[in-house]
């Protein structure tokens, strides 16, 4: 078996080119902000970004530079306010003019669905009388062939490249999530190169023993990446909380454009990698970001010899 | 959310009888679609008063949740722990809501019109806009799917408009039967919960008509902070003060976590 195992750095070398599409997922949970800021470190120029909710990563990459379209569902600092950098991109073209391409979640859902399961496009019941069908023509209406209905059709998206984030995967990439599912499988059967970023790499044997909890098999898997706390300020189920004192942080910095280049300076450009970020959040910060404990009850899987 | 936290349970506050209000038209209902802020308080008092088997479902995933502390968004890792179950964004726009099983959905805009059809994407135009907002995120197909639709907004000149900036997210489209004969499988709005009064669509035209002022609310103010002659539906109530129960379920065991102005302004 091959070990995909990389540095972060490594696997944003490799995969990341500029000019590709490339959706780092994860709803409100697992958003890989380490990818993220290493791809802002690596000065990737030109991309596509995808995600159903751009979120701060977005924000903080499009402030960067790196992206000159967005694909996307819902434009928000969840539970905070408005993405002021994304805002500023749309509104005024700062630092540069933004393409969007603009759907519904579930609109955005289907998409990775057809593009999984390679369909021409995938029906539903949504659009019905919303203006989003004047404004993106990707988006259509269609006859039932079977009666007199009317659905909803979006085309099938394939990003260049997935990243997802989850709480632990083996050197091949069977990689097990629990908690908000999101669109984490179907985006990663969608894509073309799938990037993996985990708390922990497990022993193969740890994956066997519950496989109901694999959602991403080594099978699609590129690369393999250990980065501890790679999805603060979001969380991980288990492992650790939202960091929402930097989520309201952001709303306020973010009004201010010389203050977000002045974060990225610090907390980009001036650190290697994701591990000095940690240390450079402190002990403090992730001791309170810590969850509880609350352990599911034992399954048991039998064993059939 | 200060306000939430005033100790005199005599008074209270516009915020506080808009989710009395809503958690009160949840009596009965097996399953609501949830938003965060006042949204997801309402259903929460909804499940400790009048809707005890109230099952809370959230875009994210998350069907059943029992939160322990108020989620500080709809992907709050709080909304896990102990839910019934948790599904992917597929089974849960796929089997639940366009299955059919919402039976209401709690939606709100920057923008809603006469028909109750609402705009959460921008202010001004769609290509040059005044101010870019989120999006639909699932609002538009919860809107069309769920079986009801309450929208909870707070009364403004600029939020009840003659016209939307873009529409979003169909309500009643343009009154009467035209959701129906676009093919929209749901009911649409049925209730507008404000800070100032209550709002049906109760009438063959599916207009938004007033059927409710909150207690020291005139008309005169609901005609100052609507875009278009209200409509009055044929009796008027006033709609009844939250009780002391009501004010220590949302002051008590509802009142934790920090919820800002910010992310009432938000759920927008």
């Amino acid at each position: 078996m091959v070990d995909k195992r990389r540095s972060l750095k490594e696997a944003i070398a490799e995969y990341v080119q500029d000019d590709l599409s490339v959706a780092i997922e994860g709803f409100t949970a697992f958003i890989c902000f380490a990818a993220g800021h290493e791809i802002i470190r690596q000065q990737r120029l030109n991309l596509t970004l995808i995600r159903m909710t751009p979120d701060v990563i977005y924000d903080q990459m499009v402030a960067a530079g790196v992206a000159r379209k967005l694909v996307f569902s819902y434009l928000g600092n969840p539970g905070v306010g408005p993405l002021h950098c994304l805002r500023r991109a749309i509104e005024k073209s700062i630092p540069a003019p933004l393409e969007i391409e603009e759907y519904s979640h579930y609109g955005m859902v289907g998409r990775y669905l057809a593009g999984a399961s390679h369909l021409p496009f995938f029906p539903m019941r949504s659009y019905l009388g919303s203006e989003m069908l004047r404004v993106n023509e990707q988006i259509k209406m269609v006859n039932s062939p079977y009666g007199d209905d009317v659905v909803a059709v979006v085309p099938p998206l394939n990003p260049d490249v997935a990243i997802i984030h989850a709480q632990r995967a083996d050197k091949q990439g069977n990689t097990h999530v629990w908690g908000l599912l999101g669109v984490q499988k179907e985006v990663a059967f969608a894509a073309h190169k799938v990037i993996v970023v985990v708390e922990e790499i497990v022993d193969e044997s740890v994956i066997r023993a519950d496989p109901n909890r694999t959602l991403i098999p080594g099978l699609i898997v590129d690369a393999v990446v250990h980065v501890p706390y790679g999805a603060h300020p979001s969380y991980v189920q288990g492992y650790y909380d939202r960091d929402n004192v930097f989520y309201l942080k952001w709303d306020a910095l973010s009004r201010d454009p010389e203050r977000v280049q002045a974060w990225l300076d610090e907390w980009v450009f001036g650190l290697s990698d994701h591990a000095e970020y940690v240390r450079k959040l402190g002990t403090e910060t992730l001791e309170r970001i810590k969850p509880g404990v609350a352990p599911a009850a034992n399954v048991d899987y039998g064993a059939y010899r | 959310m200060t306000d939430l936290n005033i100790s005199n349970a005599k008074e209270y506050t516009p915020a506080e009888i808009m989710v009395v209000s809503a958690a009160r038209a949840l009596a009965g209902v097996r399953t609501v679609f949830v938003g965060v802020g006042l949204p997801n308080i309402a259903c929460n008092l909804a499940r400790y008063t009048v809707a005890p088997d109230l099952e809370l479902i959230y875009e994210s995933g998350v069907y059943g949740a029992q939160p322990a502390r108020q989620p500080l968004s709809i992907g709050d890792p709080t909304l896990v722990t102990g839910a019934t179950s948790v599904i992917s964004m597929a089974d849960l726009f796929s089997l639940y809501l366009q299955g059919g099983l919402v039976g209401v959905a709690l939606l709100g805009g920057a923008q809603i019109d006469r028909y109750g059809n609402l705009n959460t994407t921008v202010i001004g135009s769609y290509t040059d806009p005044k101010v870019r907002l989120p999006g639909s995120g699932g609002a538009c197909e919860i809107a069309i799917n769920a079986q009801r639709v309450y929208i909870i907004m707070h009364l403004k000149k600029r939020a009840f408009v003659e016209r939307l900036d873009f529409l979003t997210t169909p309500g009643h489209l343009r009154g009467g039967t035209t959701a129906q004969q676009l093919g929209i499988p749901g009911r649409g709005p049925q209730l507008v919960i404000t800070d100032k009064a209550l709002f049906d669509f109760a009438n063959a035209e599916r207009e938004m008509q007033l059927v409710s002022l909150h207690p020291g609310v005139t008309l005169d103010i609901i005609s100052a902070e609507m875009g278009w002659q209200v409509r009055m539906a044929e009796t008027l109530s006033e709609t009844p003060p939250p009780t002391a129960d009501e004010l220590a379920i949302v002051r008590g065991r509802l009142s934790s976590g920090s919820m800002s102005q910010s992310q009432i302004a938000s759920e927008a």
